[in-house]
């Protein structure tokens, strides 16, 4: 047998791969370990990140923070009271948003992925649109709702309806609310979308074989089986859109008012425009400095909330589905 | 008739094909074909995997138009009533002609309303008619006994060969005239399985079954005829002994044989 031969042929061959697998294996253990390293790394700059800001926060601003802070008006140029208006004005001014602007990010996502056929050159110059829509800088809407709702669409209802006096033609809260919807929408239909396209063929294709329209198919099968999907993104986005400054800066805040809103007309505070009030236009920066973080503070809870409520509204109505969470 | 002809129906013909085609884009995934289904029998549909024996079930409940860039030819009637064709309403089509899948597709909702379903959205609401409706299509579906007392559970709590049948307790509840099953129970384990067939052997009293499968042997055991597909072709249509034990055509006997598939 030539056996021997041939193991005297194969063997130095045999070392040499094993040498080269050895040398790769530990290039391999550095190269895993170096990017362990850097990863952990980065993940610990985010984490110290967010807990300097809530240590920070926490610390300045818990002291100030009570029932009194959050129920009374401010006082003496915002170096005394609370910001009970501004809570008010956020609550109204995220309701008005919602209403307005997730029907129509809803519909206009089930009109996308349901109706419109996926090839048309329409559909894609409108998913396009709605993609730059997500990319435009927030104080391109404030500009766009300053021109648009309030010179262009209330000007117009002044004329019309009110003989030129300034009820509609100027800032106020239903302008800044819809402004805000128009600057949610792409966040709504994009995870709209989402949600639609991850209900399975096999679901719309039992409800179509029972004799179902498209209508009740999509209405009875796709949409609640969406609609964890949708709730959550509307959710994350409504909360991303309540934090929003620059839109309203132009289309309904106010720097401060002695009374809470009453009309679609009013003007409103908002905690966000009013820690920019709070941080830049303080008569006494000592005085204001305690207010600022608490208003941050409680700013930071709203959001917060909205977005723990996303997670808890999903995973409920997956449990109801029986779909485990 | 020739080995790709219609057998001489002993009955009145429940669905009459002529001359379907169907193209996914330029490609003829099958046809032309021609076949006359027997009513209140049950007809297995044979033949390798890629055979178009899907695409044609799919096409006899207008199930294949949802699949964008698909095109049918050609002409099928049931009792007479042609499907295809101008002002006929694909939705009224299926009400006639139900159809269960390959894989149980219960929707995430309480096993009674799973039933249920078709009938609400057929615009039945009293609420005595589809409970009564619900139980008698769940006991001719042979689940009522195991879910009667859990009819308010979710359905995805049951195991596969339970949610299939009641996605055929489903289809029925709408009452159709014909059942298409595709492969209902090719993901099954061999007792459900045999639950399916014996089920699919009662069915064909009241209800016409076309039914798709890769086992031939199933379709030995449940079918009164059956029909051989290859290449996009139906070859041979007979009596379900007589395409088993003398076949006209030498690529049926290859498959039933096993020499191929």
């Amino acid at each position: 047998m030539s056996a021997t031969g041939a193991g005297a042929v194969v063997r130095p061959d045999r070392e040499a791969q094993a040498r080269l697998a050895a040398r790769r294996t530990r290039r391999n253990f550095v190269g895993d370990g170096a990017m362990a390293i850097a990863s952990g790394a980065a993940l610990l700059i985010v984490l110290a990140v967010l807990a300097i800001i809530l240590v920070d926060i926490l610390h300045n601003g818990l002291p100030r923070l009570s029932w009194a802070f959050l129920t009374q008006e401010p006082r003496e140029g915002m170096t005394a009271g609370g910001i009970f208006p501004a809570i008010v004005g956020m609550v109204q001014m995220v309701i008005l948003m919602t209403l307005a602007g997730v029907p129509v990010g809803v519909a206009t996502a089930i009109y996308l992925h349901e109706y419109s056929s996926p090839v048309s050159p329409v559909t894609r110059a409108i998913r396009i649109a709605v993609a730059n829509l997500a990319g435009v800088p927030s104080i391109v809407f404030g500009l766009f709702g300053l021109g648009f709702f309030i010179q262009f669409l209330g000007a117009g209802i002044d004329k019309v309806f009110f003989h030129g006096q300034k009820v509609y033609g100027q800032p106020a809260l239903i302008w800044a609310a819809l402004t805000m919807a128009v600057l949610t929408l792409p966040v709504v239909i994009v995870a709209t979308e989402e949600a639609l396209r991850a209900v399975p063929r096999e679901l719309r294709e039992a409800s179509l074989a029972l004799g179902a329209t498209k209508w009740q198919t999509v209405m009875h099968v796709v949409v609640p089986q969406a609609a964890p999907g949708i709730l959550t993104g509307t959710i994350l986005a409504v909360s991303r859109g309540a934090g929003e400054v620059a839109p309203i800066l132009f289309t309904g805040a106010a720097y401060f008012l002695p009374q809470l809103p009453t009309h679609l007309s009013s003007q409103f505070m908002s905690p966000s425009y009013h820690v920019y009030v709070l941080s830049t236009q303080s008569p006494d920066v000592d005085a204001t400095k305690p207010i600022l973080y608490a208003t941050v503070l409680v700013l930071l809870v709203l959001t917060f909330t909205l977005n723990m409520a996303a997670v808890v509204v999903r995973a409920r109505m997956r449990r109801r589905q029986g779909v485990p969470a | 008739m020739t080995a790709n002809g219609v057998p001489k129906p002993e009955e009145q013909a429940k669905l009459v094909v002529r001359n379907l085609t169907v193209f996914y884009g330029e490609k003829k995934a099958v046809g032309p074909v021609a076949m006359d289904i027997v009513g209140q029998h049950v007809t297995a549909l044979i033949g390798p995997s890629g055979c178009g024996k899907s695409t044609f079930l799919r096409s006899l409940n207008r199930m294949n138009e949802l699949i964008p860039g698909c095109r049918i030819e050609g002409d099928v009637r049931l009792d007479g009533d042609p499907i295809y064709g101008q002002g006929i309403d694909p939705v009224a089509v299926r009400r006639r002609i139900g159809m269960v899948f390959q894989r149980s597709n219960p929707f995430p909702k309480s096993i009674a309303e799973n039933v249920a379903y078709g009938l609400r959205i057929g615009g039945v609401n009293d609420a005595r008619e589809i409970a009564m409706r619900v139980e008698r299509a769940l006991t001719q579906a042979a689940l009522w006994e195991e879910v009667k007392d859990r009819l308010n559970d979710s359905a995805l709590g049951l195991s596969g060969g339970q949610q299939q049948r009641l996605c055929i307790a489903r289809a029925l509840a709408v009452e159709p005239e014909v059942l298409l099953m595709d492969e209902p129970a090719s993901a099954l384990d061999p007792i459900a399985t045999a639950h399916i067939e014996e089920l699919i052997n009662e069915l064909s009293e009241h209800y016409t079954v076309v039914i798709v499968t890769h086992n031939m042997q199933q379709a030995a055991r449940v079918a009164d005829y059956t029909a051989f597909f290859y290449l996009g072709e139906l070859v041979e249509f007979d009596r379900t002994d007589v395409l088993f034990t003398k076949p006209n055509d030498s690529r049926t006997e290859d498959y039933i044989t096993g020499r191929f598939g």
